[in-house]
């Protein structure tokens, strides 16, 4: 019986039944379809942005428009692009790796997709400006709300989905190891459920209410409180997916195997524990909770450094697997030697630069000490699209550059124009985000449309050839996203059929598959519960105390 | 239960990877213990909507007042789009408290290249102790999304030489 369990894992190519593959296949691309529409609306938006805010462009300037259009452009790349994409990724998945069709399927896709729409309205027509994190008291159109809850509530049937496929496959495969990529999906499943509801639970008992007019006040500081136990494990929620790519997808592109599937799961795992603990550390300079709290997230924040450098050796361990495969030799040729004319390996080595970048910037935002001098200046603007719509978002466009032909059935239109598209986007981002830390220590708030600080001129000096260098890397950036959706598109009308490497679905093998794991590594259960624990420690009395402390209650303002 | 491979070099990396994690919060216990560095926590509820029959936030009293021990104290409200009074004057390398409450959203304050920065949450006074180390002027600026006009919403931190 191990035998077959090796023969069957030493492929990472799976059988699957032919309505389980079609249907995971529409579900993937339709979800996908709709992530890459999200980002190539958004993504003129940010560049309008940038140059609205330069000063440099006094024709463009208008505070309305900037605030809906930075309201419509966050909840398009962080929430419509990121769920859509996981989405797709996830029923695609569960399909080619252990042959299970999505039980609920296209209700959460459609669920999800109606409340986007809900919520464009308001967003588009000026009824919503309050940005992606719609803090209260200040109030948007009900629908907004509406929209933003059905677009998570869709997300949740996805979670059922994957963990129904995930403890069937489990059920009929005693003993086996879960194929790494349904693991890592399903705990990010898992991981999404119990950081979706934070946020859930402030809109549904506190900003609905009041935008009804149901309630008359709500306490702000609970809406925070409630809004920062989301934010932190959500950008996890996005990351997870491109470090799939990177663990699973990546090795095999590259020509080698995977370094270890094992650490790979003990980095999910406590990817899983660490992330949603910790949201302490967006509310550091918050009045309503004590410091004592803030410490205890703030040693909980640092932890994440562990699966972030375990993903960090592991994945570059297998990339050096593969450069020496391909002939590389001594300390560093093996670098050289990998193929960077592909278009997975280059996402994932420019992804890895932004990382690594991007993370000593996060080490500064987590000090429980640091964090007061870029608190909520440009910096922060700067950080999370290094590390968000660059580490993480160009490994969904490696992934679609890998997904499509395989959905489609035709070859990638241009892998040369794929791989200048991935080039173009990452240098964009260093240019567009170098600019904003720096603009961000010299001061500068983030979320104004004008700087209009000219009366401090020791102040504002630096900042002109920043904002000049911002718009530069903006361009580069909306160029290089159309380039993408045109090779995306010829693909998908082009006439030639993929060859048969490129249509298969196969998973990155490690080097030693593994044949059993510990049953920590495969289950759950055991996992959960410890969440369950370390949120009553870290969010229990924060969140109780709104019930004792007697806040006055606040009213609803406009904006 | 089978046990896992991990490679020894993998192993190494690990440990090096968790010392680091340990100094980094041994630094940071320390600066938070020996030097008090904390951030603005101090946990006290106000009715936004009546600061001005409070006492201390009473627009007569508010600004800036000298303590006995020879630090000060500076009394604010944030209000859309404005932080008042407009100006402050503090000297230079003195303890300075400001004690600041909103009137309506959600505000934040923050004064470039110093440690006076907070966010200003309605229903709450927010409480932050520094010393400015440069004379000069300054911006307060607003530094959380707080309507059409919060790009306009700043103050003005003049930090005067010491007699
Ligand atoms: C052409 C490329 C882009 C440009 C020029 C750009 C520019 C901007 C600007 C100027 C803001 C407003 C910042 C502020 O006022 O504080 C913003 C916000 C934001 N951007 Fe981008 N962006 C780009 C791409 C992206 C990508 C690829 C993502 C993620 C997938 C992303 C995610 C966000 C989010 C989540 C916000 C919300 C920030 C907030 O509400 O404070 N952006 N962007
Ligand atoms: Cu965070
Ligand atoms: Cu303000």
């Amino acid at each position: 019986m191990s035998m077959t369990a090796q023969l069957s894992t030493a492929s990472g190519v799976n059988h699957v039944d032919a309505d389980i593959k079609a249907s995971g296949n529409s579900l993937g691309i339709w979800a996908m379809r709709v992530a890459f529409i999200a980002l190539v609306v958004g993504l003129p938006m940010g560049f309008f942005q940038a140059a609205e805010r330069s000063g440099l462009f006094p024709w463009l300037e208008s505070t309305a428009v900037y605030f809906a259009s930075t309201t419509t452009h966050g909840v398009l790349l962080a929430f419509v692009l990121t769920t859509f994409f996981t989405m797709g990724f996830g029923y695609h998945t569960m399909a080619h790796s252990i042959n299970k069709k999505a039980f609920f399927g296209w209700i959460g896709f459609w669920v999800s997709l109606v409340g986007t729409l809900i919520a464009a309205v308001p967003m588009l027509t000026g009824a919503a400006s309050v940005l992606y994190t719609f803090y209260p008291p200040e109030m948007a159109h009900p629908a907004f709300y509406v929209g933003a809850t059905l677009l998570v509530v869709g997300s949740w049937f996805w979670v059922a989905d994957m963990l129904i496929g995930f403890t069937q496959w489990k059920r009929e495969n005693p003993g086996k190891p879960v194929p790494l990529v349904m693991f890592a999906i399903a705990i990010n499943a898992l991981m999404w459920g119990w950081t979706s509801l934070g946020v859930a639970s402030e809109v549904l008992f506190q900003l609905i209410p009041v935008s009804l007019g149901l309630m008359e006040t709500l306490d702000p500081g609970l809406a925070r409180t409630l809004f920062s136990w989301t934010l932190h494990a959500i950008v996890y929620f996005w990351l997870i997916p491109a470090y799939i790519v990177m663990y699973t997808i990546m090795p095999k592109e590259a020509g080698g195997r995977l370094f270890s599937d094992e650490m790979a799961r003990i980095a999910f795992v406590m990817l899983f524990i660490f992330s949603v603990p910790i949201g302490f550390h967006h509310l550091y300079l918050d009045p309503m909770q004590a410091a004592g709290w803030k410490l205890l997230h703030m040693f909980g924040t640092f932890m994440v450094a562990i699966p972030t450098f375990i993903t960090g050796f592991t994945v570059i361990a297998s990339l050096e697997i593969a450069g020496r495969l391909r002939g590389g030799k001594g300390l560093f040729g093996w670098i050289m030697a990998l193929d960077w004319k592909n278009p997975v390996v280059l996402a994932g080595m420019l992804s890895l630069l932004m990382l690594t970048a991007g993370g000593w910037g996060g080490v500064i935002n987590a000090s429980y000490s640091m964090d007061v001098m870029v608190h909520n200046t440009q910096w922060v603007t700067g950080h999370f699209h290094l590390i968000f719509g660059g580490t993480t978002v160009i490994m969904y466009l490696a992934g679609a550059y890998w997904l499509w032909p395989k959905i489609t059935g035709h070859a990638l239109y241009s892998k040369t124009l794929a791989v200048w598209q991935l080039w173009l986007y990452a240098v964009g981002m260093v240019v567009l985000t170098g600019p904003w830390h720096a603009l961000g220590l010299a001061g500068q708030p983030r979320r104004v449309s004008s700087t209009p600080y000219n009366q401090f001129p020791e102040v504002v000096a630096s900042w002109g050839t920043y904002e000049l260098l911002m718009v530069i890397g903006a361009s580069m950036i909306v160029v290089s996203g159309f380039m993408f959706i045109y090779n995306l598109c010829k693909t998908a009308s082009s006439k030639i059929a993929a060859s048969e490497a490129e249509a298969k679905v196969e998973y990155a093998q490690a080097i030693h598959p593994p044949v059993r794991v510990p049953r920590l590594l495969n289950s759950f259960t055991f996992w959960n519960w410890a969440m369950f624990a370390y949120m009553i420690i870290s969010y229990g009395y924060p969140i109780l105390q709104f019930a004792f402390i007697g806040t006055p209650g606040v009213i609803p303002w406009g904006y | 239960m089978s046990s896992i491979h991990i490679d020894p070099l993998e192993k190494k990396w690990i440990w090096a990877v968790g010392t680091i994690v340990v100094l980094t919060w041994i630094v940071q216990l320390y600066y938070a213990i020996a030097d008090s560095i904390h951030p603005p926590s101090n946990v006290e509820v106000i009715d936004s909507a009546k600061l001005h029959m409070t006492e201390e936030f009473a627009e007569k009293n508010l600004g800036v007042k000298k303590e006995e021990d020879g630090s000060y104290t500076v009394t604010m409200v944030a209000a859309r789009y404005g932080f008042y009074p407009p100006m402050i004057e503090v000297p230079v390398d003195t303890k300075v408290k400001l004690r600041i409450a909103s009137f309506d959203v959600l505000h934040g304050l923050h004064v470039p290249g110093s440690n006076m920065a907070t966010m200003v949450v309605p229903g709450y006074v927010s409480e932050v102790t520094t010393a400015f180390t440069k004379t000069g002027d300054f911006p307060m600026i607003c530094n959380e999304f707080c309507g059409l006009g919060h790009d306009y919403m700043y103050a003005k931190v003049r930090v005067l030489a010491k007699q």
